[in-house]
């Protein structure tokens, strides 16, 4: 679709995008889940009518404010970054991607920044219940903006309900609850959530325990880590399910990605999961890509089979299954799958020819071509593959890949543990006694957020080289303008993001040195 | 039953809604507006703040149309979306970085330990006060005056210039709009003071202020349109899509939507109305009549800009590449199910005036600002 990609302007322009997503994402995950907790306590307060519920409260809600405003300051970026560097995928996707945005703005952004007024301004000005019902909609709100661009995320991750329209040369919807349900966008939502509320349980409980460990505003500490330790050990069970789920899901429609994570270069039968492991070069090499072997790992046998097919002895393809394909197992190679990719768009540049020379019965024909539905399955879901060179084009970083997802997953293990020791010593009466794990609690702040990044590493760059999942080549995507002027508002975005990041963290831990005011 | 539902009919559907929400945003750019007046107007620290608080305490409405309004055109029209956003790439990305620095200035400027001090939060805020509606208005000019792009038969964009949009402010046209919308904008932010401050020495020195930007605002507003009416405009036959240049198309269009000509009149009335009474008289309802007035002065231009065989996004280097609500759009599919989405607005709208009217039921004292709860 485009003859002469500059990779300098495609590599600059993913830059930025993943310099305003990782920037924006450090915000995010606390705005909702602090929200949730923001709720809970109000609702205690309300509930039992005990100010100091309300103290506590306000205390944690300063702490949000701080953490929007900025949120919301990077989340903009990414809204209009899709059209500034990404124009020819937003034409691609529009039709699709669109919708999902459009009800996020008119149903989430509004309840969210409505009554994200009201919590700040409208402590003695509205009633009490009127006040708890506006913190309540602020974190379903928040959470709502939330669903649809993870919607949108997932339909990149594996394209449903829509179908190829040549007049127009995009994708176009044609099931809505195909592209809400769709299993990649609820596996991605559910997960992203959970880890989310994970993440700013951990926040609260971090932070009180340096109360504690100061031996100041101990009571509001304690009672803050009861909210944050029983929200963050529910959330820290979900979020393991729902990344076990996600894990399957990727198996099934990104099984290059499942392979490059597990670094699984040849399919077998009986194949173990890989607990941790680390990495080193190989011999081996699919084209001119080598493959790294394990220098060391922990292995449980047969569970990738088992997890994957519910069968010890079940077969998982590896990299090399899919790259130069395997015929009993029924896996195409990507040399087969590029001939069709180029062969649907070979039938697309027919038809844009018909309709320059106004050839009618060459229109129809064409479009004829476009409905059916062995076309559509058996080609043009390989049209990004036109743009492919060498098949092992199609391989993602694998050490990347492989060292995000287990990271994060061991990561996700330690906070089961960190939540329930919290609840166990805090029930126990014993938690400033043991000040070793109040040590623990604050120095694990950084992990979620680690934790949470790590999640989104594996996601998008696991995905590469598609921008949108077999369909559409990241060369393909991005808007043509001159590398010089992306490489310039990266650095611009850059030092931005990285100056507001360090006075928000300066702001924030002044706030939280000062303490509760009331 | 069924009920058919063309298009069509949806295409001009979703053009209203986003040129609703274009004008609300307009009227909305009061906070950038009282912004752009921190340095000037107060005569005092507390004033300032006071302004700050009046403006902080709305300035998420205003963002946040702002990105519904970005959300709704890439999905009703993202044809435009890639465009224009990909194309005029320097233009949006300013617009961009004065609304991140404005997002956290507020938040931000009066916190302890906040790094960069409190007058820089305070420069980013009349920053984005100035430069937000100005380049603004000057992007939505060029919706009349045309733009350098092509489209390929893919309908992928590729700008004809090397700045990237940042073209649009050396045509003096579209420039007026762009000052015609900042001014109007610090009209409605004195407007706004005026109404939710109760403070005597502020608004006595707004009310002189107004009469300082509303010599201004007529001057571009009037040359705007008066060039807009004898100009030549982006004719699109609706049965081939073919684009032509057709002489006083804007004009024409006005006389073929007697409606539009009257939303148009009467928004301009309105503004003129709020202004006039504010500075003649000791009413402080004046913003309701420029508010509501430059909704439908916006309105309007927005409808003559995409209705009647228009092309609402006309290149000026390859006709044919012009971008109309028929060959921009998204398909009948998607149009229609977030025709059944739209359908809440009205509840949003609903529920937004209710929150607002509650927390901004009194008008604002000094004396709040020295309360301590939560002040920007």
């Amino acid at each position: 679709m485009i003859e002469n990609v500059d990779l300098a302007l495609v590599d600059w322009s993913r830059a930025q995008f993943a310099l305003t997503a990782i920037y924006h994402w450090i915000f995010v995950p606390l705005t909702l889940g602090l929200s949730f907790i923001l709720a809970i306590m109000e609702t205690i307060y309300v509930k039992t009518g005990n100010e100091e519920w309300r103290s506590h409260m306000k205390f944690w809600m300063t702490l949000f404010g701080i953490n929007f405003a900025i949120g919301v300051a990077t989340g903009i970026i990414l809204e209009f970054e899709f059209g500034t560097n990404w124009s020819n995928y937003s034409w691609f996707v529009g039709d699709i991607f669109g919708a999902p945005l459009a009800i996020e703005g008119i149903l989430a952004f509004f309840l969210e920044s409505t009554f994200i007024a009201v919590m700040f301004f409208g402590w003695n000005k509205v009633s009490k219940r009127f006040h708890l019902l506006s913190t309540w909609l602020v974190a379903i709100g928040s959470n709502l903006s939330a669903l649809w661009i993870l919607v949108a995320n997932g339909w990149m991750q594996n394209p449903v309900g829509m179908t190829f329209n040549p007049e127009t040369a995009r994708n176009e919807m044609v099931s809505f609850w195909a592209v809400l349900f769709n299993q990649a966008a609820v596996d991605k939502f559910l997960h992203t959530l959970s880890s989310s509320y994970l993440l700013a349980s951990m926040f609260v409980l971090s932070i009180s325990a340096w109360f504690l460990l100061r031996r100041r505003h101990e009571l509001m500490a304690k009672r803050s880590i009861l909210v944050a330790g029983v929200f963050g050990l529910l959330s820290a069970f979900m979020t393991a399910y729902t990344g076990d789920e996600s894990a399957r899901t990727v198996a099934k429609v990104q099984p290059v990605k499942f392979a490059a994570m597990e670094a699984l270069a040849d399919g077998k039968n009986n194949a173990g999961l890989v607990a941790f492991g680390i990495l080193k070069k190989s011999e081996d090499k699919i084209g001119e890509r080598t493959m790294p072997e394990f220098v060391f790992k922990i292995e449980i046998p047969g569970l990738l089979s088992v997890l994957t097919s519910g069968n010890n002895e079940a077969y998982v393809a590896g990299i090399k299954d899919h790259i130069n394909g395997n015929p009993s197992k029924g896996i195409l190679s990507v040399p087969d799958k590029v001939q069709r990719g180029k062969f649907a768009l070979g039938v697309l540049t027919d038809y844009k020819r018909a309709r320059m020379i106004d050839d009618k019965v060459q229109i129809e024909t064409i479009k004829g071509i476009f409905n059916e539905k062995e076309f559509q399955q058996g080609y043009f879901r390989y049209f990004g593959y036109s743009a492919v060179k060498n098949p092992e084009d199609v391989i993602p970083n694998v050490p990347v890949s492989f060292y995000s997802f287990h990271l994060m997953v061991i990561l996700g293990f330690a906070f089961i543990f960190l939540f329930a020791m919290a609840l166990y010593y805090l029930f126990r009466g014993t938690m400033e006694k043991n000040r070793w794990f109040l040590w623990i609690a604050l120095l694990s702040l950084p992990l979620p957020y680690i934790a949470s990044q790590l999640g989104w590493v594996l996601a998008e760059m696991g995905r590469q080289p598609w921008i949108i999942q077999d369909l559409m080549h990241v060369n393909q995507g991005v808007s043509q303008i001159t590398t010089g002027s992306v490489f310039t508002t990266f650095i611009l975005f850059a030092v931005l993001f990285t100056v507001l990041l360090i006075s928000e963290i300066s702001i924030m831990v002044r706030q939280i040195k000062t303490g509760p005011k009331h | 039953m069924t009920i058919m539902i063309s298009h069509l009919f949806l295409q001009q559907y979703w053009w209203i809604i986003v040129s609703v929400l274009a004008s609300f945003l307009v009227f909305l750019m009061f906070v950038q507006g009282g912004q752009s007046l921190i340095f000037t107007l107060p005569r005092n620290e507390l004033q300032k703040t006071m302004i700050v608080n009046a403006m902080g305490r709305k300035w998420e409405f205003t963002f946040t149309t702002l990105v519904t309004f970005g959300g709704a055109f890439f999905a009703s029209f993202p044809l435009f979306y890639a465009t224009s956003f990909g194309g005029a790439y320097w233009v949006w990305i300013a617009i961009l970085f004065s609304f991140v620095i404005q997002a956290v200035a507020y938040e931000f400027r009066s916190k302890p330990n906040n790094v960069l001090g409190q007058r820089t939060f305070d420069v980013f805020l009349f920053i984005n006060g100035s430069l937000g509606p100005l380049l603004i208005g000057t992007a939505v000019a060029t919706f009349f005056t045309g733009s350098n792009f092509s489209l390929n038969k893919m309908n992928q964009v590729r700008w004809d210039t090397a700045w990237y949009g940042l073209e649009a402010v050396l045509s003096f046209r579209n420039l007026a709009l762009g000052f015609a919308v900042l001014f109007l904008s610090r009209i409605n932010g004195l407007l706004y003071i005026i109404n939710s401050i109760d403070d005597e020495g502020l608004t006595g020195r707004s009310r002189k202020s107004l009469l300082y930007n509303a010599v201004p605002f007529l001057v571009f507003f009037l040359f705007f349109v008066i060039s807009l009416l004898l100009s030549t405009g982006f004719a699109a036959e609706p049965a081939t899509g073919v684009v032509t240049i057709e002489k006083f198309k804007y004009l024409h269009n006005f006389l073929a939507m007697p409606l539009v000509l009257i939303i148009f009149l009467a928004g301009v009335v309105g503004v003129l109305y709020g202004i006039g009474s504010t500075i003649f008289t000791k009413t402080i309802n004046g913003i309701w009549f420029t508010g509501t007035g430059s909704i439908l002065a916006v309105l309007a231009l927005f409808l003559i800009a995409g209705f009647n065989g228009t092309s609402f996004y006309p290149s000026s280097s390859d006709l044919q590449s012009s971008l109309t609500i028929h060959n921009s759009s998204s398909s009948l599919f998607t149009l229609k199910a977030m025709m059944y989405v739209s359908f809440i607005i009205p509840f949003v709208l609903a529920y937004m005036w209710f929150a607002w009217k509650a927390v901004s039921g009194k008008r604002m004292t000094e004396d709040e600002m020295k309360s301590g709860e939560h002040i920007y």
